[in-house]
């Protein structure tokens, strides 16, 4: 192999100049959105004293969960010895670092008390599984910047194992934590489920690839550095099994909640007659999120084409929104099973499924944690060496020229 | 000095006192806490509702604690906070119907208080549970975690704040089993206001107390038994 050579993205370009506008305005909107809502309260969106958690909170689980599966690539480099990877490891634990602040930042602005920020970082109770998060986010950071220290500082490449050993360790206990906010919650029925954990680990690795694979053939195309085949179809094809290992953990919680007669309501309700999270789960998770995709990365005739590939990864973003989405708001659609065996009504809509509209600042807010990782993605390219200058099959891949020469 | 001094002796003798309404009607005072002690693990306050006596076209405790608490409405019931709810039941199965008043179950194991990421959420020494709004971030993780429905967050701007109930715009709020009430010696206001006397306030500590003796003589049970959050509302007359 190659040694590997690192560039800048060139600053100043108009294309340069056109990304960070458009990064800049939607990062923007996304605080106009988040001042909006603080000043007149959260009435002014679509969440209610029933749906308490909404879309700023799909986005930024989304995000939190692709950050560490983003990280992925640069494991595998470091933990697991597949050279291949390695040209890419910087850009992954950039990429993983980015989406983390994207995903927190759309957090704490959706918070009641984002001014309160403090309180949050100084007083734990470590009983909540949101404060171990605080402190996995922080511990994240902290140790995935000293990773890029190893990999990108020659005299501290002899720590880049040990780091990347580490990192690794870190990422998979920060995604059981994301999971776990979720499995902990013994008061709603469809939650409350060990294989969230196991589950969320799967949806990290799959959404965080497929963002990779996007900033990958973006970042290559816009900088018109070589992509080579060969890395191409290694990305892809893991794409492809972490798409069916989400298929796997999906369908396991379905079953187990069927076979639980406890559950089993919960899960016919959205299964069967679960209104637009019935729709979401079968034709964006499943069908868009999962079923094409796969058959996008291994059908012969699109296996190995580029805008497919870009395709199926855009469809598994999507796919893993609704899948976020059907477990977050359709978890407290459901209604809390407070008197079972008797019809409920009341003036706080007991008994009732809730309903759930997005507002406009809720989007803008969500969408922009995206446009805050890439800003982010997008500076420290420009400020420090990320990107490879070439991907191309013999900087990559030796026994692929090896094979060419036979 | 002398003022505070008949004051506390006036409460000390109302803890003392049994007060007897009406037939079937029976108070007890609370014993006062002294303003510079804090709350007794001695103690644990609770409620017993009698659904048999709750009726479904009266919704007193809720208008009490609403004038109690200075909960206003801004005519938008999915954002409006409501500390307590009156909830109609048909049985499924033999129709029966009964109606009664849900709060929050100031459970002894409280899962609000395990999820709150800055310890706003907690529980006193004699029980109830409260949060802290100085520390509250409005994460709403503890809204997701309550088995009941008790809590709400106060989505906009509030006016006519009642000083003895301090809220904040942007924060999680739920019912305080009046503990300003409880700790001058008085009943809670939804038990207060409760004519039919559905709701006996008492100390579930104190064996002599009547909500113990009752829950020792009553087949009573508690919302989602199944939690083992041991509540410290029960409820009688309710089989789940």
């Amino acid at each position: 192999m190659k040694t590997v050579a690192y560039r800048e993205v060139e600053a100043m370009t108009t294309g340069w100049w056109m990304l960070m506008g458009a990064l800049a305005a939607f990062t923007s909107l996304g605080l106009l959105a988040a001042f909006y809502m603080e000043h007149n309260g959260h009435w002014v969106t679509g969440m209610t004293n029933q749906i308490v958690w909404g879309l700023p909170h799909v986005f930024a689980v989304f995000l939190i969960v692709a950050a560490s599966g983003a990280l992925n690539v640069a494991s595998i480099s470091s933990v697991f010895g597949r050279t291949a990877y390695k040209p890419l490891a910087p850009l992954s634990a950039l990429l993983a670092v980015s989406l983390l602040a994207g995903g927190l930042t759309v957090l704490l602005l959706d918070l009641g008390r984002p001014d309160r920020l403090m309180v949050a970082m100084t007083k734990y109770n470590f009983r909540s599984i949101f404060a171990w998060n605080v402190i996995l986010y922080s511990g994240f950071f902290g140790i995935v910047v000293v990773y890029m220290w190893t990999m990108m500082d020659r005299r501290m490449k002899s720590f880049s194992k040990p780091a990347g050993f580490a990192a690794f360790a870190w990422r998979l206990i920060l995604t059981t934590g994301t999971g776990s906010i979720f499995g902990f919650l013994v008061a709603r029925t469809p939650y409350d489920s060990a294989v969230m954990a196991p589950m969320f680990i799967a949806m990290s690795f799959s959404f965080g690839l497929a963002v990779f694979i996007l900033v990958v053939f973006a970042s290559s195309e816009m900088t018109n550095r070589p992509l080579g085949d060969a890395l191409v179809r290694r990305l892809k094809n893991l794409l492809g099994v972490f798409i069916a290992a989400v298929l796997y953990f999906v369908t396991v919680q379905q079953l187990t909640g069927l076979y639980v007669a406890e559950k089993r309501d919960a899960v016919v309700f959205l299964l069967t007659n679960g209104g637009i999270f019935t729709v979401l789960f079968w034709m964006v998770q499943i069908g868009l999120g999962a079923l094409l995709p796969l058959a996008l990365l291994f059908a012969p005739p699109t296996a190995m084409n580029r805008p497919a590939i870009g395709l199926a990864a855009i469809l598994v973003i999507l796919g893993g929104i609704a899948q976020v989405y059907v477990i977050i708001i359709g978890g407290q659609a459901y209604p809390m099973p407070l008197f079972p065996g008797f019809e409920v009504t009341s003036s706080f809509f007991d008994g009732q499924v809730n309903t759930y509209v997005p507002s406009g600042p809720e989007a803008f807010l969500g969408v922009s944690g995206f446009a805050v990782a890439m800003l982010l993605v997008a500076f420290a390219s420009t400020v420090f060496r990320f990107l490879p200058e070439s991907l191309a099959d013999e900087v990559v891949d030796p026994h692929c020229v090896a094979k060419a020469r036979k | 000095m002398s003022a505070t001094t008949s004051r506390r002796a006036f409460l000390a003798s109302a803890s003392a006192a049994v007060a007897t309404l009406a037939p079937g009607i029976t108070l007890i005072a609370a014993q006062a806490k002294p303003a510079d002690q804090p709350a007794s693990s001695a103690v644990r306050w609770g409620m017993l509702i009698d659904t048999t006596r709750c009726s479904q076209d009266c919704s007193a405790c809720v208008g009490a604690c609403n004038v109690e608490n200075g909960l206003g409405s801004h005519g938008r019931p999915q954002t409006d906070p409501q500390w307590i709810r009156k909830v109609d039941l048909t049985s499924k199965r033999t129709g029966q119907k009964l109606s009664l008043p849900v709060m929050c179950q100031h459970c002894e194991k409280p899962p609000c208080v395990d999820v709150c990421p800055t310890g706003a959420s907690f529980k006193r020494q004699d029980g109830i549970v409260l949060v802290d709004r100085h520390i509250c971030i409005g994460c709403r993780y503890c809204m997701m975690a309550c088995p009941y429905k008790a809590r709400s967050f106060v989505h906009e701007s509030l006016e006519n704040q009642r000083p003895h109930q301090p809220r904040g715009k942007g924060c999680v709020e739920g019912c305080t089993l009046c503990a300003h009430r409880v700790d001058e010696g008085k009943l809670p206001a939804c038990a207060e206001a409760c004519a039919s006397g559905a709701i006996l306030f008492g100390d579930l500590n104190d064996p002599k107390s009547e909500i113990a003796q009752k829950l020792r003589t009553l087949p009573t049970t508690q919302i989602r038994p199944e939690l083992k959050l041991n509540t410290a509302v029960r409820y009688g007359g309710l089989s789940i």
